[in-house]
C-alpha cells in the first residue's frame, strides 16, 4: 500500500536517508513486503494470496498499456492522452471479430493488435511527425492527443454506441491451485499478457533495436547525429505501443465488458505506472504497472473495493509529490 | 430531448430564432466562460497547465449543496464558504504539485479531479453517490439547496413578466451567469495590468529569471491557482442551479477537457476570447442537434466528441493562438 508514499526513508540517520535515496527499488519493495507481511499476519496467507492473485490480472493490464505509454512519452515526449482510447479502439476490434464475424478469440485479440497499431502508426504519420517538424510544444501536443482521444470515441460511440458488449469468452469456469482459485479467463490474460511483456522486455533489452529506442529515449537530437534513423526507430515505438494497447484492451474486454470509456478508465492508473516506474523506461513501467494491480487489490482488504479505484489515484499523487522521478527513475530525468 | 426525424436530412433555421435555444446555449456557454476564464489565468498568463477545474466544480458545487442540506446553512451563506472552501483545496493541491514539471502538474490535477468525483461517488452518506444531491425529505419538509435561489429567481422573473409576458424562465439565471463573466473579464484584465500580473507573466516566460528577480514564484502560482480555483467553484454553483442537481457524472474530465477547447477556440492570453470562445461552440454544440439527420441521439453525441476533437487538432495543428490570441504571448509549454 501506498508503494511510492513510502519509499521516502523513514527518520533514521543520514547514512540510512542517503542509501534509501540512492535505492529506491529496494525501499519500494522493502515497504510492499513489510505491508504483505503485515497484511497476512491481519487476514491470513490465502486471503492476501488471493488478492495478490486478482492483482496480477489487473496488474498484467496496466503494465501491456504503459509499456507502449512510458516508449512514447520517453522517446517523443508526447503525453498521450489517446492512449486510453487506444485501448478501446483495440477492444472493440476484438468484438468485431470476435463476436459480429464469430471467429476465434485468439484471432480477435491478433486483430485487435494489429489493428490499433495500424492507428498508432497512422496517428504517427498524420499528426505527430508534421507537428514535431513544426516543433509544436508539449501542451499543443497533449492537447491534440485530447482531440484524437475524442474522435477515437466518437467512431466507436458511432458503429457500436454506448451499450455495454461481451466478448465470447467464458467468465464461469475457474482453476483451482494450492487452494486459490482464478477464473479461465484471467489466467488466460495473465499468461498471454506476461509471456508478450517478457518478449517486449526481451526486445528493448537484447536487439538493436531496443538499444536504438533507449538511446532515442535518452536524446533524440543525438542519437539522430550519432546515425540511427529516428523516423524508423518512432515507427516502431508506435508498432509497439499501439499492439500493446490493442491487447490490453482486448484483454481487459475480456476480463469484463466492453464500453466506450473502457479505455479512458484505465488511463490514469496507466499513466501512474508510467510515472512510477520512471518516464520512459520500459522495465520501470511494466513492473510499476504489476505492483500497482497488486497493491491496488491488496487494498480490497483493508478499505471497501469501491475505493480501490481512487485509492490508486492518491497513490498517484502522492508518488509524484514525494518522489516524481519515479521509483526507477533518476533525478537527472527531471 | 429526442430528433424530430420526420425531415430527414434537412436543417432548419428555426432553432436559431427559438428563445429556449438560446438561453440553454448561453447558460452553458456562460457556466463554461467562467470555468475558463480560471484557466486562461492558469494557462495563457502564469504558464501553468491546470486539468483539475472540473475537480474545482465539483469541490464547490458539492460544499455548497451539503452546507446547506446538512448543515441547515442558508444558501447565501453556503456560498461564500464553499468558495472559500475550494480556494484552500486549490492551495493544498497545488503547494506540493506546482512544484513538479508541466506535465506532471497536468497529470497531477486530472487525477485530483477525479479523486474528488469518485469520492462523491462513493461517500454515499454525505453526497448521495451517484444519485446525487437535490432536495432532503425529513417527513413533509423538503429543504432543497436551491430553495433560496427559486425565490429570487421567482420575484425575478414576476417583476420581468410585468413587461415581458413570454419570458424565458431561464433569464435570471442567464443575467448572473454572464454578469459573473462580464465582471470576470474585467477583472483578470485589470489585474493583468498591475504589477502582480506582470510577474505572473513572467513566470509564464522565464520562471528561472523571475525568481532570480527575487520573486517567490510558487507564492504567485498558488496564487494564480487559488483564483482559478474561485471560478471554478462559481461555475459549480451555476451548474447545479442550472441542473437543479449535484451528480458526479457532471464532474467528469470531460468538463475540463471542453473548457480547454473553449480557451483554444478563443485564444491563449485572450479573457475576452474565452467568452466569445463558448458562446461559439456551445452554438456549434447545440446546434448540431437541429440539423435533423436521420440518426440516433447516441450518434449525435458521438458527433459533438469528434467535433470538440476536430476544433481541438486543427486548431492546435494550424492556428494554436486561436482566434483572438496573441501570438507573441502564446507559450505552448517547452
Amino acid at each position: 500500500m501506498e508503494a511510492g508514499a513510502r519509499a521516502e526513508p523513514a527518520p533514521g540517520g543520514v547514512d540510512l536517508r542517503e542509501s534509501a535515496r540512492e535505492h529506491p527499488v529496494a525501499v519500494a519493495f522493502g515497504v510492499i513486503g513489510l505491508i504483505v507481511l503485515a497484511l497476512i499476519v491481519a487476514k491470513g496467507v490465502h486471503d492476501v494470496a488471493q488478492a495478490s492473485l486478482n492483482g496480477l490480472t489487473l496488474g498484467t493490464i496496466y503494465a501491456l498499456g504503459a509499456v507502449g505509454l512510458t516508449l512514447v512519452y520517453g522517446i517523443l515526449r508526447l503525453v498521450n492522452f489517446a492512449h486510453g482510447d487506444f485501448l478501446t479502439f483495440g477492444a472493440y476490434m476484438a468484438y468485431l471479430v470476435n463476436v459480429t464475424w464469430g471467429m476465434p478469440l485468439a484471432a480477435a485479440i491478433a486483430f485487435g493488435m494489429g489493428a490499433t497499431a495500424a492507428l498508432g502508426l497512422l496517428s504517427e504519420r498524420v499528426m505527430w511527425r508534421p507537428m514535431r517538424a513544426k516543433g509544436a510544444g508539449f501542451l499543443q501536443l497533449m492537447l491534440m492527443s485530447i482531440g484524437l482521444a475524442f474522435i477515437i470515441r466518437s467512431v466507436i460511440q458511432w458503429f457500436w454506441g454506448t451499450e455495454i458488449r461481451t466478448l465470447d469468452v467464458d467468465v464461469t469456469e475457474s482453476v483451482s491451485f494450492l487452494g486459490l482459485r482464478i477464473g479461465q479467463t484471467e489466467l488466460m490474460v495473465v499468461i498471454v499478457g506476461i509471456a508478450i511483456l517478457a518478449a517486449v522486455a526481451a526486445v528493448v533489452r537484447f536487439t538493436l533495436l531496443g538499444k536504438r529506442m533507449r538511446a532515442l529515449s535518452d536524446n533524440l537530437a543525438l542519437a539522430e547525429t550519432a546515425g540511427i534513423d529516428t523516423r524508423r526507430v518512432i515507427l516502431y515505438t508506435w508498432l509497439f505501443a499501439g499492439a500493446l494497447a490493442g491487447l490490453a484492451g482486448a484483454l481487459a474486454g475480456a476480463l469484463t465488458n466492453l464500453r466506450p470509456e473502457l479505455g479512458f478508465e484505465l488511463l490514469l492508473p496507466i499513466f501512474a505506472a508510467v510515472i512510477l516506474g520512471g518516464i520512459g523506461n520500459p522495465f520501470g513501467a511494466l513492473t510499476a504497472g504489476l505492483v500497482l494491480g497488486v497493491v491496488i487489490e491488496l487494498s480490497t482488504l483493508v478499505v471497501e473495493p469501491r475505493w480501490k479505484v481512487t485509492f490508486g489515484f492518491l497513490a498517484l499523487i502522492i508518488a509524484l509529490v514525494i518522489r516524481p522521478q519515479g521509483i526507477f527513475g533518476k533525478a537527472k530525468a527531471l | 430531448m429526442t430528433l424530430p426525424l420526420e425531415l430527414p436530412l434537412a436543417f432548419t433555421l428555426e432553432a436559431f430564432t427559438n428563445v429556449g435555444f438560446w438561453s440553454g446555449v448561453l447558460v452553458t456557454a456562460g457556466i463554461y466562460a467562467v470555468v475558463t476564464l480560471g484557466l486562461q489565468l492558469n494557462v495563457g498568463y502564469t504558464g501553468i497547465v491546470n486539468f483539475g477545474q472540473a475537480g474545482f466544480m465539483a469541490v464547490g458545487g458539492y460544499t455548497m449543496a451539503i452546507l446547506v442540506l446538512e448543515a441547515g446553512l442558508s444558501f447565501w451563506l453556503a456560498m461564500p464558504l464553499a468558495v472559500l472552501v475550494t480556494m484552500a483545496f486549490g492551495v493544498l493541491i497545488g503547494l506540493p504539485s506546482l512544484r513538479l514539471r508541466t506535465d506532471y502538474f497536468a497529470i497531477v490535477t486530472l487525477a485530483m479531479a477525479e479523486v474528488v468525483r469518485l469520492a462523491a461517488q462513493n461517500a454515499q452518506g454525505l453526497t448521495g453517490g451517484n444519485k446525487g444531491l437535490y432536495c432532503n425529505f425529513e417527513g413533509v419538509n423538503q429543504t432543497c439547496f436551491d430553495e433560496a435561489w427559486q425565490s429570487v429567481n421567482d420575484s425575478i422573473l414576476g417583476w420581468v413578466e410585468g413587461f415581458w409576458p413570454d419570458v424565458d424562465p431561464l433569464l435570471p439565471l442567464l443575467l448572473v451567469v454572464w454578469a459573473t463573466v462580464v465582471i470576470g473579464i474585467v477583472a483578470l484584465n485589470y489585474i493583468q495590468r498591475t504589477p502582480w500580473g506582470r510577474v505572473l507573466r513572467a513566470v509564464r516566460e522565464d520562471e528561472d529569471a523571475a525568481r532570480a528577480l527575487g520573486k517567490n514564484t510558487l507564492l504567485y502560482k498558488l496564487q494564480s491557482l487559488a483564483i482559478s480555483a474561485v471560478l471554478g467553484a462559481l461555475a459549480g454553483f451555476y451548474l447545479a442551479l442550472f441542473l437543479t442537481t449535484i451528480q458526479p457524472d457532471d464532474y467528469e474530465p470531460i468538463v475540463t477537457f471542453f473548457a480547454f477547447g473553449v480557451l483554444i477556440l478563443g485564444g491563449l492570453a485572450s479573457y475576452t476570447g474565452v467568452a466569445i470562445g463558448a458562446v461559439l461552440l456551445w452554438t456549434l454544440l447545440e446546434g448540431m442537434r437541429f440539423v435533423e439527420l436521420p440518426i440516433s441521439e447516441e450518434r449525435t453525441a458521438a458527433l459533438r466528441f469528434a467535433l470538440v476533437g476536430l476544433v481541438l487538432i486543427l486548431l492546435m495543428a494550424f492556428r494554436p493562438q486561436g482566434i483572438f490570441g496573441k501570438r507573441e504571448e502564446m507559450v505552448l509549454g517547452r
